[in-house]
Formats: C-alpha cells, sequence, structure tokens
C-alpha cells in the first residue's frame, strides 16, 4: 500500500478554545479512513483542510508525494470530491447537480451524458432526474450529493458526516450502500463521524480526535479494545475504567490490583510496574457467573459482586453490579443469558472476565477527567 | 435604549420650559432673507428678554409663509411681497399689517457683463439688453418675494422668458440661486443683503442697482384672531410692537454696517435711519 | 387631513390630465435615478461579489465600509460632488455641476454601497459550506462564484431594488449638485422641495404620491421577476 495523502505539521487556532494541531497524518491508497470524535472536536475543520478548502496557519500537504499550495490547489481539488453534512443541492434539477463537477473540468457532453445515467442508476436516481433538485427528501438529497462525488470518479473521497440528517432506517441503508460502493470499487476515503458504530461500519483504520487532535489512530480492534487515554477510552465504549496498580509485567501482559482483584490484563507499552494505571474492561467483555468459576478456566479473571440494577435494551440487558471492595460495573448480557440465570436485583454474582478482554493504560492526556466507574 | 432616549429628550424639554410661568411661544413665518441675513438673530433675542416670550422662527419662501398664515399654522408673517399679501389682508386673514423696513433688489451677473446691462438706463432696459443678448438667467422660480419680482420686471420690460432656452429656475432658496448664476456665468435678481453676505464665495459682480423698482419692502402683520381662535394674540401683537418701536427700527438701521460697511435694511421709521440708501427711494 | 385629502385628488388629477410638466419631472427622475441605479449596481454588485468571495486582505474593514456606506448621509455626498464640480473644484473644467450627469455622480455614489451591502448579505447567506461544496467539486474560484450568484440571483434583484429606492428617493444630494433647473435637473423629490416652499402643499403631495407610485411600480417590476426567479423549478 502506497502513502496516496500525507500532511505534516498542520496547524489552525480556531475560536477560542481549541487549535486544530496534527503533526501527522497518512491516508493509504485504497482505505478508508474514519475521524472519529465528538462535536467540536475539528473534525470538519481537519477534513477542510485536508481537501484543500481552508488554508491551515502553518503545515504541508502531498498527495502522491507532490506538495500542495494550500492557495492554488485546481488541480488538487480537481483529483478529489466532497460531500458535507447537509447536501448543499444548487438550484436546477438533479441531472444538473450530478453533472455540475464534470463541467468545472470541461468534460465533453457525450462523456458527460453518460457518466451522470451510469450514476444516476446505480443510486437509485434515474427517475428523479428532471426532478428540481431542491424539492427531495433528505434521503434522495443525499444520494444526489453522493452521486454528484462520485460521478467524479475522484482519486480520494471526503465524507464530512453524509447521513447526519437522516432518520435511522434511511441511514443504515445508505451507509451500507455506500460501503458496498466503496468497496467495489477499491476507492480511497476518508469519512468523518460523531457515531462510533457508524465509523465503524466503513473503516479500515480509525483516526480519533478529540479538541483538534488525533489522539489515537489505529485499526477498529485496536481502538475498541485498546483505548490510549480516558477520553477515548470514553468515546468507543469502554465504560467501565477502574484505577489499578501494576505489580508486574510480562511483555504484553500485566498484572494488576483492581478493586481487590488481582488481574491479568493486555497491557499498553508504556505500562510500568509501581506506576499508576488504569483497567478498561467493554461492558460486553464482562460474563456473570452464579457459582465461582474453577481455577484453571481461561477466565482467571473474577470479582465477587452483588446485582444493583438491570435495565432491559432491547434484546440485551444492562447489569449494574458492585463488587465486594465498593466498585460499580456494567456489564452487557444478552436477554436470554439473563433469564437463564434468573438474574435478580440484590442477587450475589460473580464477575469474569478474560485478560485478552482487559486493558490496561497508562493517564493520558484526558487524565484529567475523572475517572469512569471509579469506586464509590 | 429607545426608553432611555425618550426619556433624556422629555427631560431636555421639561428644563426648557421650566420658567416660572411659561407663556406660548409665537410662531414667526418669515422669508429665508431676514434670517439669512442674520436680521432676526441679531433682534429677537432682545424681545425674548423683554417679554418673557420664546419666538420660534419659521424661515420658508414667502409663498409658503403666506400659505401658513392663511391657514393659521404661524402668529406672525414677516414677508417682502406686496402684491401677494393684499389679498390676505382684503380677506381679513391677517391683521394689524404694518409696514417695517425696506432694502433694495440689484441686478448680479458676470464681471465681463455679456449683455452690457452696466449700460442700461433703468431697469426695464437692464432687463431688455438680457433678453435680446441671449444670457443666461438664473431666475429663483419658487414663487418667493424676490420671484415675484422679477417676473414683474420682464412684464415691465415686455418680455415672456417662460421656456427661453437662456432662461433657468432654480426653485431654491437665493443663496442656492446665486450659486447657480455663478457657475453658470448667469445674471439673477438678488436682495442686496443675501449678496453681500456671500460676495465673497462669488463671481459675479452688482451689474444694476438704484432703480426704485427694485425697492424690496417687509410688512409684518398678525393673523386674524377671529379666523384661527388658537394664535397667540397677546404675543403677536408683543412682537409687531417691538418691530415697530423706535429702539428696535435703530436697531435695524444699523445692523450690518460692522460687516458691510452699509446697512442691510432700511427702517420704515424715517428719522432713525443714519445712512440714506445710495439710490433715494 | 385635509390637505392630504386635496393632494391626493390633485394627484389624479395631474396624472389623469397627462400634465406635462408633471409627466416630464416623472420621466427625467426614471431617466436619471435609473442611470445611477445601472451604474450603481454595475459598481456594487461586483463589489458585493468581491468582497465576500474575493482574496479581501482586510475582508472585515471593507464589510464594516460598505455597511457604514449605506448609511452615507445624502447631503455630505452632495457636498462632496460639488465640491469637485465647482468650476473652482479640482473637476470644474469638466463643466458638470447642475446638470443631470452631476445627479447622477451623487445618486451612484450614495446607491452603490447599498447595493454591495444588500449583495454581500445575501451571498453570505448562501454560507460558507456552499462554497466549499463547490471548491471541494472542482469549481475554479471563478466557476464557484458564478454558481453562487445564480444562487443568490433573489440577492441581486433585492440590491438592484435596494440602489434605486435610494437614488430616487434622496433629495438633499441632487438639490446640491443638480440645482433643481426647471425643465433639466428637476427631479420628482426637488420638486417637492420646491412646492412646499412655494405653499403650494396639496401640488407638493401630489409630486410625493406620484413618486411613491414610480418607486412601487419599478419595485413591484422587480418583484415580479424575483419571484419569478426564486421558484426553485426554473
Amino acid at each position: 500500500m502506497s502513502v496516496l495523502l500525507e500532511a505534516r505539521g498542520l496547524w489552525l487556532p480556531r475560536g477560542r478554545h481549541w487549535t486544530l494541531n496534527v503533526p501527522h497524518l497518512q491516508v493509504q491508497e485504497g482505505e478508508i479512513l474514519t475521524l472519529l470524535g465528538p462535536n467540536g472536536a475539528g473534525k470538519s475543520t481537519l477534513v477542510a483542510v485536508l481537501a484543500g478548502l481552508l488554508p491551515p496557519r502553518r503545515g504541508e500537504l502531498r498527495f502522491r508525494g507532490r506538495v500542495v499550495d494550500f492557495r492554488r490547489n485546481l488541480d488538487y481539488r480537481r483529483r478529489i470530491a466532497v460531500v458535507l453534512q447537509r447536501p448543499v443541492l444548487f438550484r436546477g434539477t438533479v441531472w444538473a447537480n450530478v453533472e455540475m463537477g464534470l463541467r468545472f473540468r470541461g468534460v465533453p457532453p457525450a462523456v458527460r451524458r453518460e457518466k451522470v445515467q451510469r450514476w444516476l442508476q446505480r443510486l437509485g436516481l434515474g427517475e428523479l432526474a428532471q426532478r428540481p433538485a431542491r424539492r427531495l427528501s433528505g434521503g434522495q438529497a443525499q444520494r444526489v450529493a453522493l452521486a454528484r462525488a462520485l460521478v467524479l470518479d475522484p482519486d480520494l473521497l471526503f465524507l464530512d458526516e453524509p447521513f447526519q440528517a437522516l432518520d435511522a432506517p434511511t441511514r443504515r441503508d445508505l451507509l451500507l450502500e455506500l460501503r458496498d460502493l466503496l468497496q467495489a470499487e477499491g476507492r480511497t476515503a476518508v469519512y468523518v463521524t460523531h457515531d462510533l458504530t457508524e465509523g465503524l461500519a466503513l473503516a479500515h483504520r480509525v483516526a480519533v480526535m478529540v479538541e483538534g487532535r488525533i489522539r489515537q489512530i489505529g485499526p477498529p480492534e485496536a481502538i475498541l479494545y485498546r483505548p490510549v487515554d480516558l477520553q477515548v477510552a470514553r468515546l468507543v465504549g469502554m465504560e467501565n475504567v477502574l484505577p489499578c496498580r501494576v505489580q508486574a509485567k510480562e511483555r504484553q501482559l500485566a498484572f494488576v490490583e483492581a478493586c481487590g482483584c488481582r488481574c491479568t490484563a493486555l497491557a499498553a507499552e508504556d505500562v510500568t510496574p509501581g506506576a499508576p494505571a488504569y483497567l478498561g474492561l467493554r461492558p460486553e467483555a464482562l460474563m456473570l457467573t452464579l457459582e465461582e468459576p474453577q481455577a484453571g478456566t481461561s477466565a482467571r479473571n473474577r470479582f465477587p459482586a452483588r446485582v444493583r440494577r438491570i435495565w432491559p435494551q432491547g434484546a440485551l440487558m444492562r447489569v449494574q453490579v458492585q463488587t465486594e471492595s465498593g466498585c460499580t460495573l456494567w456489564a452487557s448480557v444478552t436477554y436470554l443469558a439473563a433469564q437463564e440465570l434468573g438474574l435478580d436485583e440484590g442477587q450475589r454474582v460473580w464477575v469474569v472476565f478474560k485478560a485478552s478482554a482487559a486493558w490496561v493504560f497508562r493517564e493520558g492526556e484526558g487524565s484529567r477527567l475523572s475517572a469512569v466507574g471509579s469506586p464509590q | 435604549m429607545r426608553r432611555l432616549w425618550f426619556l433624556l429628550l422629555a427631560l431636555v424639554l421639561v428644563g426648557c420650559t421650566a420658567g416660572q410661568k411659561p407663556k406660548p411661544p409665537i410662531i414667526l413665518a418669515t422669508t429665508t432673507s431676514t434670517y439669512d441675513s442674520g436680521l432676526l438673530d441679531a433682534l429677537l433675542p432682545e424681545f425674548e428678554r423683554e417679554t418673557g416670550y420664546k419666538v420660534k422662527v419659521v424661515a420658508v419662501g414667502t409663498g409658503q409663509a403666506l400659505r401658513m398664515g392663511r391657514e393659521g399654522n404661524a402668529d406672525v408673517l414677516l414677508t417682502h411681497a406686496p402684491e401677494a399679501e393684499k389679498p390676505l389682508v382684503e380677506e381679513g386673514w391677517v391683521v394689524d399689517y404694518q409696514y417695517v423696513m425696506y432694502n433694495d433688489f440689484v441686478l448680479v451677473g458676470p464681471e465681463d457683463d455679456p449683455a452690457d446691462v452696466r449700460q442700461a438706463k433703468d431697469v426695464v432696459e437692464a432687463m431688455q439688453r438680457i433678453a435680446r443678448a441671449g444670457a443666461p438667467f438664473v431666475s429663483r422660480g419658487d414663487d418667493s418675494g424676490t420671484h415675484k419680482r422679477e417676473r414683474a420686471l420682464w412684464k415691465a420690460a415686455g418680455i415672456d422668458p417662460q421656456g427661453q432656452p437662456w432662461y433657468m429656475e432654480s426653485g431654491q432658496g437665493m443663496g442656492a440661486t446665486l450659486r447657480i448664476a455663478s457657475e453658470k456665468d448667469a445674471y439673477t435678481l438678488t436682495d442686496r443683503g443675501t449678496y453681500l453676505a456671500l460676495q465673497d464665495t462669488l463671481n459675479l459682480v452688482i451689474l444694476f442697482e438704484g432703480d426704485p423698482r427694485l425697492r424690496n419692502i417687509y410688512h409684518i402683520m398678525r393673523v386674524n384672531p377671529e379666523k384661527w381662535p388658537h394664535v397667540n394674540v397677546e404675543g403677536s401683537r408683543a412682537l409687531v410692537a417691538f418691530f415697530l418701536k423706535p429702539e428696535t427700527q435703530q436697531r435695524i438701521a444699523t445692523f450690518g454696517v460692522d460687516r458691510f460697511g452699509r446697512p442691510l435694511f432700511y427702517p420704515a421709521l424715517e428719522q432713525v435711519r443714519e445712512v440714506e440708501p445710495s439710490p433715494s427711494p | 387631513m385635509e390637505t392630504l385629502w386635496r393632494g391626493l385628488v390633485e394627484a389624479l388629477y395631474l396624472l389623469l390630465s397627462l400634465d406635462p410638466t408633471v409627466w416630464r419631472i416623472a420621466l427625467r427622475t426614471l431617466a436619471i435615478s435609473g442611470s445611477a441605479t445601472v451604474l450603481s449596481a454595475l459598481l456594487g454588485i461586483p463589489l458585493g461579489i468581491w468582497l465576500v468571495l474575493g482574496r479581501v486582505p482586510a475582508r472585515r474593514f471593507w464589510l464594516t465600509l460598505t455597511h457604514t456606506g449605506m448609511a452615507l448621509p445624502p447631503v455630505v455626498v452632495g457636498l462632496m460632488v460639488a465640491l469637485l464640480l465647482w468650476r473652482t473644484g479640482p473637476l470644474g473644467f469638466l463643466e458638470w455641476i447642475y446638470t443631470p450627469t452631476a445627479m447622477v455622480i451623487a445618486q451612484t455614489i450614495l446607491a452603490t454601497p447599498m447595493v454591495a451591502g444588500v449583495m454581500v448579505s445575501g451571498l453570505q447567506a448562501l454560507g460558507q459550506e456552499a462554497r466549499w461544496q463547490l471548491l471541494g467539486l472542482g469549481a475554479s474560484g471563478f466557476q464557484a462564484a458564478w454558481v453562487l450568484v445564480q444562487q443568490a440571483r433573489g440577492a441581486l434583484l433585492a440590491a438592484v431594488m435596494a440602489g434605486f429606492g435610494t437614488a430616487v428617493s434622496e433629495v438633499g444630494a441632487s438639490l446640491m449638485v443638480g440645482g433643481n433647473l426647471k425643465g433639466y435637473t428637476r427631479v420628482l423629490t426637488t420638486a417637492v422641495v420646491l412646492e412646499t416652499r412655494r405653499g403650494n402643499f396639496a401640488r407638493a403631495l401630489a409630486l410625493g404620491f406620484i413618486l411613491l407610485g414610480l418607486a412601487f411600480w419599478v419595485n413591484a417590476m422587480l418583484t415580479v421577476l424575483q419571484q419569478r426567479e426564486a421558484d426553485p423549478d426554473s
């Protein structure tokens, strides 16, 4: 895989509270990179800078190794395409809107006609070609915006929360369609979202952005199971984060003490014995049993606890338990499993988890925030 | 914010009228010449001090001033168009019609005098010369006293200037009309006072003066309270009396002498005239 | 009240009797203010586009200046134009003072910031998003500006209307640089001033009503155009 787009030292103050600060970022040829972050994290600003729409105060952008001028970059902008949060459709027909970028590039009419026709069909817009673009429903409008970008056959596609304004079913359908379209052609794309599910549905790699900085970048499983700090942990749904003390470390494994339990867990590289750290556990990684598990099973880690609250969420049950040492944990079990166990509030249970599903990390940049699920 | 402004305004208004016994103000409708020349500013403070009345001067064209009188929108009129004033007196719209003062009109024009107006025996001939030469002439064209006089002179000269290519109507006050005449190298008829006041900024010189037909007579009059009961009777009586008393007439006779070397107006009361106008009327 | 009523009646009479003086004044008003509107549109529309879409150093300063220009006092403009055009002034040799040309110049100066300001608001209403979208589809700066101006066609007409309104309703500058010369530079507003000074209140009011009618007619025409443009089907 070769590097398609590379940014270095991007720096742009925005407003009073944060500054875009991206020392290094690469987009590989053929990958879908998701920018994940809360609202106001600077994702859209980063995309605008990467797409050559917004010049940063400092920094350098290279496309296929060649430097992109931030002011005169028409050549670069004609290799890419941008789809924004709101489908900005212009006065005129659906056809005219989809044709727009081709016209900018001076593509001959015959070629234009053929391409527009093809992409309208692929996105199921054939019937709507002559309709005024501004009278479409939200889903249709976003399809037009996608067709308008894809018809350009861009080397790099920027999608800035394209489905945010849509209702959930429309969003799910379009997302699947988009994934198929992108994967079928091995297209390179940067996809921005604040929604974890949506971001992971498409991504080869995920970059987590908070307050103008990229905190972590990696494949989805790394982001989900091995967050680098508290803020990232919270963003990716790692709900149980317990302060712990590292007693020993052996290659990737750390032996820690947390809430009265001696546990084994995967550990980040910078974790060292004796130093304070956090033990992170996703709710799905926790299993509940009524009997004390036998020693020797793979699940070496266990807490004696009591069920405090049960909160049904569709086919899943969210169960809040309190360990004997006073820590509160959230577990996710299936509705069926909960029924089989006969879970009830006040009941005594064992919380069990595998070492490979537990993650020890150091206080990161986000550690000034109070820890999630701290002892009560 | 707006409310604050209203409050401030109200305070100012209250402050202004917070005298011991507020007397109703007098509205004096007059021509621009009396006001622009500064005469009223020289006279009225004295009156206000003596009587405690406040005078609101509305300086407009004679046409509008007379109209204000006829419609009861003024208490006292001070104008200089006897012909136009006559019907008001006869129909009883105004009373106490008094001759206050006079000054004179002069013909001004470019220094080189293309129509040879300087050679004219009288003002009628001067007008005829302008018409014959087709020299540009700017008329006030606003029904003011000056405009009325100018029309009377054309009539006496047997000329109808309307529609002639050399005849322009400014429809503006004397100052603006003089400015236009100066820019266009044109002749115009002006009252002496306004011309003297603006002389320095104009490329115009006096080319003809002194004809008795150029005399400009000012009358003062009160709006008839029988027609318009709301007029300020006491105040308007006091104001008319003020203009006619010897001390005021004396002041009129000396007004402007310090600035222009000669008076701008001559009082009606002959014994207080210190300087006779250059042409004996 | 009575004067108002008589003014209305006289306005109708003046119009229906096809009084040639009044019609000529109305037509002259249309010609002078119309020329000023066209000129201010030619200057103000590109200026507005440039202020929003161009690479403008100190953009905020220029925008503030434009918005201040929308409140230019006519008499100040009149005075400055007069000082330039008087024979003693630097442009006196043109002999434009007290001509319709001088009035067109003064009205253009007054109307241009108005046109530019309305254009600026119209384009700004489209938002940064629309511009980014166009650039992100590979539009050159010029192509993007062209599409955006087409999108803001409504604002364009509103700008022209605002310019005409400013030009036609202004009296201070016209009086100072035009001179209100009968049959030459007398327009509806200056005629209203004159008739008021003459004490012909009804006639003044009648001319005022004709001015209102003229402004209404021009704006109605432009509004019809704008409505047609505003239809997304077109």
